[in-house]
């Protein structure tokens, strides 16, 4: 509220939540990577075949998911109470609880706890939360070092390279590319190392091991806060979670304030529907919960910073703040035939695929018509995969489709507007309709002979920001009616339709 | 104004210009599933070797001999165990019980070579152990640091679905959740087991 009682649509945040190119430019790029999509093509089948195995084992699947987009719906409801409650259990269990508007304001946060500790190193567990608002980033500027631990990370980490998927963020690169990272980049290896994943698994192991006894700080996300305990929740597969969440003596985790879940016995909704839904596990293979400080076990130092950074942006927007349910298990992506194709880099933010197209506009903003974020709720064929898988039962289509009319509104006096002007006048009129269709067919002199027109001229280049477009037919199909071959065509069909 | 007050107001600005839509939960999931002590334990067995934990059964009264048996397989000489845990589960091991406490460094439990420990709960239908760090369980760092991990698993305290486990826990206690040893498909979607954890995880089910 301002101070005259008015409201006032939040700040967006900021952060790795935008690229610097448009999604067609970037998928481009991305495309001509066969590596790549070899590799995006094999964990996305791999991982979709999984999960449709145990979800469809469960006879109660789709009451899991009424009951979890239900529970989320709630928790946004109730959002300053519950998070009030959480602030209050936390507390109450020795944890000490910050708030952090935007990106900025949660690294410096963290820093400055960091710094109170003395350690100038801090093991991390992977988190989103931490990799949207730039965390290493802005510790290494400060001259702290973040170890990430989960294995996909540290190659990430290592090879100097970006994230590309959720929940395996190394898919882009082959064991080859692991091994060559490893044997560069990673203190004290055996030169012999092969790139067998077995041998290169162990080789994180040793390298992480003595991290993880020595390091006093770590930093995590979270996968759920309990409003009602001030229990937070992590679950992952490798124990590097385990690790960094026992064995400091300070734990740090940034948790994005929609991650909350009003009581302990939600969890008995969502610890079904996350790993089936992300890795096609019944269960992963370790999860840890904690609330506040236990003495005598685990970090005796505990800091909550709850993160905005553009979430209550999001919520002021009625359809689009169901992006906000999302728990983070990456099955959209999965099921993605645009993702599939050209995988996450092209999405340019921390969050890609199709949840990503819907949250990073909405989190970020996507204020002027160039914006590479103002590109994505176009990154979709609206096939509506997505909306079947997600456990939640976020509607992402239908998201999309509101962030492209919003994309539009925002454009209302610049090009895109004007060709769409143009068209509704030249389609109110059959006289106007025909003489403009002869006129389109002109663009195939501007698609040449890749039959696709990726920039249009003056105007109308608004239209192709955000796609391109296939160059258009040699005739109309009035045109072809009226010629011989249309006419041979119309003779014949009626000649059979006879003869029935 | 601090960061929390303009974060309380900006949520109450954002939904007076989208007015929430009131809703209730619907939990007309399975809840409250109850099956026979045969099925569950055949269905629990067939979770964890799906997982490739390792698993024994065992009566109560030979639990001292199943153990040993497991330990002298794995050429364990020097065993952890948590303070509160029955010590008569160790009486036919021949090697060093070392009963852990909270002054011990984190770092030194990696000179054991297994922990034995008791468990809290488990779900049949996922196969996953849950530990709350009570006496026969201890701190978490224990069932974590050493490379093997035998984990004794009660009949009575097998529930069949992740509702009915969760609900016998105490939420405010330390909790891990296990099911079968550390894993990683992130090298080409390769599974390979063992990573930072125990690397070995053997259950024995008893009653």
């Amino acid at each position: 509220m301002t101070a005259l009682g008015m409201p006032v649509v939040p700040p967006r945040g900021s952060g790795n939540l935008r690229g610097l190119e448009k999604f067609p430019d970037a998928a481009r790029q991305e495309l001509a990577n066969p590596q790549l999509r070899r590799n995006i093509g094999k964990a996305t089948h791999t991982i979709r075949a999984k999960r449709l195995n145990v979800t469809g084992e469960l006879p109660d699947w789709e009451q899991l998911r009424d009951a979890g987009a239900a529970v989320k719906t709630d928790v946004l409801n109730r959002l300053p109470e519950l998070l009030v409650q959480l602030e209050e259990a936390v507390t109450a269990r020795g944890g000490v609880v910050h708030w952090a508007a935007d990106a900025a304001e949660a690294n410096a946060i963290v820093t400055d706890l960091i710094r109170k500790t003395g350690s100038d190193e801090v093991i991390k567990v992977k988190s989103m939360a931490t990799q949207e608002i730039g965390l290493n980033e802005h510790l290494e500027e400060q001259g702290i070092a973040a170890y990430e631990t989960d294995l996909a990370e540290l190659i990430v980490q290592l090879g100097h390279d970006k994230p590309s998927h959720i929940l395996v963020p190394a898919i882009h690169r082959n064991r080859a590319e692991i091994r060559e990272i490893f044997l560069r980049e990673m203190p004290d290896v055996d030169p012999d190392l092969d790139d067998n994943p077995r041998h290169l698994a162990a080789a994180a192991r040793k390298f992480l091991r003595h991290k993880f006894m020595t390091v006093p700080v770590a930093v995590s996300g979270a996968n759920f806060g309990i409003a009602e305990t001030g229990t937070l929740a992590v679950v992952e597969s490798e124990g590097n979670g385990r690790m960094c969440l026992t064995l400091p003596q300070t734990l740090i985790t940034v948790m994005g304030i929609e991650k909350l879940l009003p009581t302990f016995r939600d969890l008995e909704v969502f610890l079904q529907l996350l790993p089936r839904s992300s890795t096609g596990e019944r269960m992963n293979p370790y999860t840890s919960m904690w609330t506040g400080v236990t003495p005598g076990d685990g970090p005796q130092e505990f800091h909550l910073v709850l993160l905005d950074n553009g979430r209550t942006a999001a919520l002021a927007d009625e359809i689009g703040r169901e992006a906000l349910h999302c728990i983070r298990c990456s099955a959209c992506l999965n099921v993605c035939p645009v993702y599939e194709r050209t995988g996450g880099h092209a999405y340019g933010s921390t969050y890609p695929g199709p949840i990503g197209a819907v949250l990073s506009p909405q989190l970020a903003g996507m204020d002027e018509p160039h914006d590479p974020n103002a590109s994505l709720p176009f990154a979709s064929s609206l096939c509506g995969a997505c909306y079947d898988a997600c456990p939640v039962k976020i509607d992402i289509p239908s998201l999309l489709v509101e962030l492209r009319h919003q994309k539009v509104e925002h454009a209302r006096f610049g090009p895109e507007a004007a060709a769409m002007k143009a068209a509704s006048l030249a389609m109110s009129s059959s006289r106007r309709w025909t003489a403009a269709q002869k006129a389109a067919g002109l663009g195939r002199v501007l698609a040449g002979k890749k039959g696709r027109i990726t920039n249009l001229p003056g105007p109308l280049a608004g239209w192709t920001d955000a796609r391109d477009m296939p160059a258009p037919p040699k005739q109309t199909f009035r045109q072809w009616w009226a010629s011989d071959e249309g006419r041979a065509a119309l003779a014949k069909a009626r000649e059979e339709g006879q003869q029935r | 104004m601090s960061s929390r007050d303009a974060i309380l107001g900006r949520i109450r600005s954002a939904q007076t210009l989208a007015p929430p839509t009131p809703v209730e939960v619907p939990r007309d999931y399975r809840l409250g599933r109850t099956l026979p002590d045969a099925e569950r334990r055949e269905l629990l067995v067939d979770r964890l070797v799906d997982y490739k934990a390792h698993v024994h059964e065992s009566t109560p009264e030979d639990l001292h001999v199943v153990l040993a048996k497991i330990l002298t397989a794995r050429g364990v000489r020097r065993v952890g165990i948590p303070e509160g845990l029955d010590r008569s589960w160790l009486a036919e091991f021949g090697g060093e019980v070392v009963v852990d406490s909270i002054d011990r460094p984190a770092a030194d439990l990696g000179d054991l070579d297994g922990v034995v420990t008791a468990s809290a709960v488990t779900c049949a239908e996922t196969g996953t152990i849950f530990l709350d760090g009570s006496p026969d369980q201890g701190r978490r760092a224990l069932t974590l640091v050493p490379d093997l991990h035998v984990c004794v698993v009660a009949m009575s305290d097998v529930e069949v679905g992740v509702p009915e486990a969760l609900a016998r826990l105490v939420p405010e206690r330390p909790i891990t959740m296990i099911s079968g040893p550390s894993a990683t498909s992130d090298i080409e979607l390769e599974r390979v087991e063992g990573v930072h954890g125990p690397r070995t995880l053997e259950v024995v089910m008893i009653g």
